[in-house]
């Protein structure tokens, strides 16, 4: 700490600081070096800590799609991405998501849940209803966190299954986990 | 109008001497045909048959993660235009080691020469600048191949070169189209260098 006052000090921590941090740690711990996302309640925290940090970089994209091409470029290098968005986005990527099936490109996507558990905007169903169909559909395997302690396992699979394994995983955080917005 | 007399066959080369020198990655179709031909499909080429707007990303993943080493993205204009946002992600991001290269024929030469927008009124080099892309260049002669082969070696990236070419048949040749095989002789080469 650098002594001087921050935002989310003390009483005015964020509300997703502490799993967000564990995660992150995960995530870097493993290598992962780009966290692509597009913005959102779930990832925003993620996004500020992989920002403050000197040894990762995140990228802002225009649509979710953007991180699963991203990714699969690092990957030729021999580096590691992450891509972060809401439910909403994966309906974005299932063409690039060809990479999966017809490239073995591991990718490692972390989907903020919108359209379950306690929604209360009728908007977000129909995607959020789709994503384990289309992640399914395109090869991902899915790691679903409904409660904080199925966190750091559920991390853990994900990145051994991308990173030793190959394969592309998809860590899927629900509302119950995360808490539905109000409207 | 800008008259366009610039032919797309033999233009790469003159612009790329020494191939070897960078890593590629290219989107579909004839611009991946008239790429692959540069490097002889070569192993510091990765090309794309399918996936269409995914080049320019895939070539900023790389930029940013190989930091040390130039790349350069090789697409057309229907490529660009199915993510042009794409060109926002790599004007914040700023890599200086990336270099987008669009190869316009005006249409879609793959599908049968349909008109695209920039035969109409979609300006390439208007919109890499208006997202932020600082080196722009347009090229639409063969006389302008000697300042695009300059261009893509001065300044800093991010570079967006805006090759103008007649229609016509893409450089003949046939790659390697499997991205399993594409991805492992990529990066075996890649992490051996």
């Amino acid at each position: 700490m650098d002594g001087n006052v921050h935002p989310h000090d003390d009483d005015n921590v964020h509300p997703h600081d502490v799993w967000s941090r564990a995660l992150f740690k995960q995530f870097k711990d493993a290598g992962v070096k780009l966290f692509s996302y597009i913005p959102d309640a779930g990832n925003a925290r993620l996004v500020e800590l992989a920002d403050e940090d000197n040894e990762t970089r995140t990228v802002l994209l225009t649509t979710e799609e953007e991180g699963v091409s991203l990714a699969a470029g690092a990957d030729l290098v021999g580096e590691r991405a992450v891509l972060m968005m809401q439910s909403s986005g994966v309906g974005n990527c299932p063409n690039f998501l060809s990479f999966v099936k017809g490239g073995n490109f591991p990718i490692l996507m972390m989907v903020s849940m919108r359209g379950d558990y306690g929604e209360q905007n009728p908007w977000q169903y129909p995607m959020g209803e789709a994503v384990e169909p289309i992640l399914e559909a395109m090869g991902v395997l899915i790691f679903k966190v409904e409660r904080a302690d199925e966190l750091e396992g559920a991390a853990t699979a994900a990145l051994n299954t991308a990173f030793k394994a190959g394969k592309s995983a998809a860590l899927v955080l629900s509302q119950k986990f995360l808490g539905a917005k109000g409207f | 109008m800008t008259e366009i007399t610039l032919n797309r066959i033999g233009a790469l080369p003159q612009i790329f001497p020494n191939p070897d020198d960078y890593l590629f990655v290219t989107g579909l179709a004839g611009p991946a045909r008239d790429a692959a031909a540069l490097t002889n499909d070569g192993a510091n080429m990765f090309t794309m048959a399918g996936c269409m707007g995914a080049a320019m990303t895939m070539g900023l993943g790389m930029a940013l993660s190989a930091p040390e080493r130039d790349v350069v993205v090789i697409a057309g204009d229907g490529e660009m235009m199915m993510n042009i946002g794409s060109l926002a992600t790599i004007a914040s991001q700023a890599p200086k080691n990336l270099t987008l290269v669009c190869v316009d024929n005006g249409g879609h030469g793959e599908t049968g020469g349909q008109d695209g927008h920039t035969s109409v009124r979609t300006n390439l080099a208007k919109v890499a600048e208006g997202f932020g892309i600082q080196n722009v260049l347009t090229v639409s002669t063969d006389a302008g191949l000697k300042d695009a082969a300059e261009f893509v070696k001065s300044g800093n990236g991010p570079r967006f070169l805006w090759l103008r070419v007649m229609p016509g048949e893409p450089t003949a040749f046939k790659r390697n189209m499997n991205p399993a095989e594409c991805r492992v002789r990529f990066k075996t080469h890649f992490l051996a260098g």
